[in-house]
This record gives structure tokens, sequence and C-alpha cells, in this order.
């Protein structure tokens, strides 16, 4: 099933290669989606690289962090991830065709299902917040992995604290 | 589909067990094609009321690729209600042959004989007796004729039989349990039979699987997979391997649970707000909300006679298991059923809907816990660090629960009364998320 998923997104992204280039401007296609700067607004949002992706990515924008860290047994999302959180949501008011998941994670005491649960409040907690400050419901999912996917592995406050977290992860990186 | 793991896997589940006082460690071996696993079992529990019963080898048994009277002695033994005696030469196979007097000085109170007869057609039958030595009376007996391939299966069922026949209580050897394998970053649901043979992968994924709920008549297995990198809910049969998606709606879909009828699924979903219970038809049609709080409202689980979900909520501040009428009209009422503690989760009713298991949390541990629906008594039955999943066995005996030991996940049996317990390791890996399937169809 993934690989009939991976190859079709193959398929897909050759095609979509196929439609906006033409035989004679290869080199370009090669040299990478994000210096098609008209690019992506031709293409769609679930066409291979858009070029926000480099303001996304570019190390010295705060939208180039993605993670929101809690407290034991919270999911407010603390003051100094209010700036964070606000950047990726004017980020996705200012670029309707971008789009998010937001993943809430738990440390790993208790319940699966109900770490399930507590991890999707930290989700919706950053969501709330997204689309107070701009952001649009359809572009935005939150889901959560509650303690299954652990960033940090074993007990104690330094792990545990790694794990209590919701990570911004935008559609198509 | 692959079957990884499946062939140096050993889950042992013990089965059944009554209460005994003092202590007995016994150290199993078994071996598993075609790797040789190591397992661990340790009974903590007196045998001072054990039953001394004697299982004379089946006539002809040898001839068969599996003989059946190790596989019931086995399963005798580790319910650790039973005291094997050795026949000492003495081979009867019919009551005729039986000389009760040397059996009486031997202290057998039970004996069980038989015969096997291979017939055409690739079937044999077995024929058995369990006989009662004091009375020199048959207790029962009953011949039944499988396929070859099936002679442990047919062991099972005899050894149901001598069980209930000797203990009044139903048998669950015939059983089967679900629970999730994780390999360095391989996640495997599993199906194995209730002695830990026959362990199947039914699918295997690098992404988490949660949640295992068998349908009731024991022929599909809901749960969650985190595949399209979020949870949601599947269906699949045991026998096809076809599968369906039942809830994949935006946000998190997770936590099934089969209403006793087998034709719907309780379903928590996110996409409406906070965390909440949703019907669903098993085909993923027919969706409607069941519970409305505007927090958590998670883990449900359905009274046998289908009226109620019992499920956990922290409507209250923590999370505690509360109870609802499966109505949507009268989901409102919820009734809240635990009150020592700030969290008591994971709850699952025992077959006659009379008690439910659950974590409960105290003193920073986490334990398995059962709780009287009528007189809301509250038993803490573990003493270990972090239990998870607890599971009721079909006869209400035991308790199957995930537990830790020494940084690894383990599968654990108790005893509905606390007496006695059983720790179940497998080599490698971890083992977690546990459901104890449904009697068979025959029962």
């Amino acid at each position: 099933m993934r690989k009939l998923i991976g190859i079709s997104m193959i398929v897909l992204l050759s095609a979509c290669a196929s439609q906006t280039t033409q035989p004679d401007d290869d080199e370009t296609a090669g040299n990478g989606m994000g210096s098609g700067m008209g690019g992506s607004e031709l293409m769609g949002s679930d066409s291979g690289r858009p070029s926000y992706f480099n303001q996304l990515n570019d190390p010295t924008s705060i939208l180039s962090q993605r993670s929101v860290y809690y407290d034991f047994d919270s999911y407010t999302v603390k003051s100094e991830y209010r700036e964070l959180v606000l950047a990726h949501a004017r980020f996705l008011r200012d670029n309707p065709s971008a789009s998010v998941m937001l993943q809430g994670n738990t440390d790993d005491r208790g319940s699966r299902e109900y770490n399930l649960a507590l991890g999707q409040r930290r989700a919706d907690s950053v969501r709330n917040m997204m689309t107070l400050a701009g952001a649009r419901d359809v572009q935005i999912e939150s889901v959560s992995f509650g303690e299954e996917k652990p960033r940090t592995y074993g007990s104690g406050e330094a792990a545990w604290g790694q794990n209590r977290r919701t990570d911004i992860v935008y559609r198509g990186e | 589909m692959r079957f990884l793991f499946s062939e140096n896997v050993m889950v042992m589940i013990m089965l059944g067990l009554k209460s005994m006082r003092g202590m007995l460690v016994v150290l199993f071996c078994l071996i598993s094609t075609p790797l040789f696993a190591q397992l661990n079992i340790e009974i903590f529990g007196g045998g001072a009321s054990r039953i001394p019963v004697a299982i004379v080898p089946f006539a002809d048994e040898t001839k068969l690729s599996q003989s059946i009277t190790p596989v019931i002695s086995a399963d005798l033994m580790r319910t650790g209600l039973f005291r094997l005696i050795d026949p000492a030469g003495a081979m009867p196979h019919a009551p005729a042959e039986i000389v009760y007097a040397d059996w009486a000085n031997r202290g057998t109170s039970a004996l069980v004989i038989g015969r096997v007869v291979p017939l055409s057609s690739g079937q044999v039958e077995i024929q058995f007796r369990v006989m009662d030595v004091a009375t020199k009376s048959q207790l029962t007996g009953l011949s039944l004729t499988v396929p070859v391939t099936q002679l442990r299966t047919a062991a099972h069922r005899v050894a149901d039989v001598i069980y209930e026949a000797l203990t009044g209580d139903v048998g669950v050897f015939s059983t089967r349990i679900a629970y999730v394998l994780k390999r360095g970053n391989k996640y495997a649901l599993q199906v194995a039979d209730a002695d830990g043979y026959n362990a199947q992968s039914i699918i295997e994924y690098t992404e988490p699987i949660i949640s295992p709920a068998w349908s009731p008549d024991g022929t599909r297995l809901a749960y969650v997979s985190f595949e399209d990198k979020k949870p949601v809910v599947y269906v699949q049969t045991l026998t096809t391997r076809e599968r369906r998606a039942v809830a994949s709606f935006k946000g998190s879909n997770s936590a099934p649970a089969w209403s006793p009828d087998g034709s719907r699924l309780a379903v928590v979903l996110t996409g409406q707000g906070g965390s909440q219970i949703f019907l669903v038809n098993v085909d993923g049609s027919g969706l409607q909300r069941l519970s409305k709080s505007s927090g958590i409202d998670t883990e449900p689980n359905f009274s046998p006679d289908g009226r109620y979900i019992l499920f956990t909520s922290d409507r209250g501040g923590s999370p505690q298991i509360y109870r609802m009428p499966v109505s949507v009209t009268e989901s409102g009422s919820a009734e809240r059923m635990t009150f020592e503690g700030n969290y008591n989760v994971s709850p699952d009713y025992s077959q006659d809907g009379k008690s439910f298991t659950f974590i409960h949390r105290h003193n920073g541990q986490f334990n398995v816990a059962v709780q009287e629906i009528g007189s809301r008594q509250m038993q803490i039955l573990t003493n270990s660090k972090f239990d998870e999943s607890p599971s009721f066995a079909p006869n209400g005996k035991m308790i199957l629960y995930a537990t830790e030991i020494n940084g690894h996940g383990i599968l654990s049996a108790v005893s509905r009364d606390g007496q006695t317990r059983q720790h179940l390791t497998v080599q490698s890996g971890d083992i977690r998320e546990p459901a104890w399937g449904p009697l068979p169809k025959w029962k």
C-alpha cells in the first residue's frame, strides 16, 4: 500500500514536471523547483515544492522553528512560543495555498489513548491560536501522535519535556 | 502481507487461576518452531488447593505429528490450579482398565484417559474421558474428529473440557489474543493462540499501531494505525487480511470499541473539537456523535448487553471513568463511576457486565484495578509501576495487561482476585496493547 502511494506520488510529481516544463527547459526543472518563483502559483499547492519553502526553511527566520513545548500536564502555549505560533499563522494567512499538520505529542506516562487525547489538545491549542491570527481552518489539520512517536526515549524530565510538544509540519515538506 | 516475527515469539497466557496462598515460581522453557524462544513465567501464589490430576498419554497418539496430552498438560499446568500426577507406567485407555486403588494411593483425584484413531482423508478422532477416582465414575467424556493439521487446537478443546469438569468455570485455552509487538522501528499487530503458539502478524508497519479490539465473533480486529501520519481506525478480517479504514476523518481517529452485536464501532474523533465519542457502522457509514462534553471523552467500551458505554473523561478535572447510555438522546446523562484517586483510565467490562477493570494511579504507580459496578467497591490487583491496557479473559477469571520490566514492555496476567500473577516475556522487542479474544463460536 505504502509502496503504491509512493509510486503514484512519483508518477504525480513527474506528471507535474512534464506539464510545466517544455523539453528544452529540462535544465531549469532539474535545477530544482525552488527556483521556479511563479511556478508554485501555477502548479498549486500539491505540486512538488512551492517557493514559500525557501522562506520557511531560512534558518534566520522564526518560521524555521517548528516545535512548541509544554509544561507537565499542560496544553497552554507558553508565552515564549507565542511569537513562533503567530509567525506561522501570519504566514498561512499570507500564503493561502500553504497548509500545515499540527502534531501533538505527550510523554509516555499513562494510558496511550488518553495521551492521544492530551496530544490532540496540545495541537488544538496551537490551531486555535493560529486561526484567531488569520489562518483559515482548511489550512490546518491538528492531529495527535500521543506518546507513540517520542523525540527522545527514556524517562526523566529531560526526555519527557522534549516529548511534550506540538510540531508544525507543512504539507509537501 | 508479510509474517515477520511470528517464528520466534512466545507469548504465554495463564488462564483461569484461582485463589492461592504462598509463592511458587515456575520456569518454563518452550520450543517454538523454528527458533528457540525462552519464556519466563513466574506464578505468584501458593498451591495448597491445587487439584491432583493424572493425564495418561492417549493410546496411539505418538503416531500423530503432534501428541495431544503434552499440550493438555501444559495448558492445565499454566493455570497454577492443578498438580500433575505421574502415571508411573500405568497406561489405562478405557474405564475397564483403570485400577482405581492405585490412583487413589498416589493421591490422584481425577484421571484423564483416551485414545486417538487416525481416519482416512487426513482426519483424526480423539476420544477421551475424565474419571473421578473417589467415586470411580466418569465426570465427562467426548469424542471429536479433526483434521491432522489442527491437533493443537483439538488439544486445547480437550483441555477446556477437562478444566470445566474440574473447576466449574468455562475454559479459555481455545481463545486467541492480539497484541502489538515493537521491534526496532517496526510495529506488528499479531494474533496468537492463548498459549502463544501460531503467532501471526496481521499487519506490520514502521509507524505505530495501537488499540486492537476483537470483533465479538472473533473474525475481525479493529485497530489504530499511524501509517498515514495520523491516527486512523481500521477494521481487518483475519482470514482474508482484507481491511478498510472505518474512521479516517480530519483530525485524529482512535479508540475503537465493538458493539456486542458486531454491527457498530464506538470511535473517538477530534474533528468537531476536543476528543469525543462517536458511533459508526462497521462499513464506515452512519456516523453519529454520542458524547457531548467540551473536554476529553475517550476509551469507550460497550457493556455486554450493549446498553451502556464506559469511557474515560476529564470533564470533572481529572481523568475518571464514566458510564453513559448508548443512545444519542440519553448520552448526556453520563454517570461518574470512579472516585478514588485522580487518574482512572482504560475501562474494560467483564463478560457478565457486573464489574470492569481499569488502570488506577496511586503513589505514582499505574496499576490494574477492578471495580464492582453495583457496590462500587474497588480492588487494586497489581503492584508494578507502569501497567496499561487491561483486558478481561472471556471467562472473567484473569486480566491480561501490558507492563514494563527493566524498561521492556511485556504482557502479564493477573487473576481476578489478585492472588496470582504471571509475567510473560518475549526474547526481544516490546510487547504491548494486549486484547483477549472472545470464546470460540462452538462454546
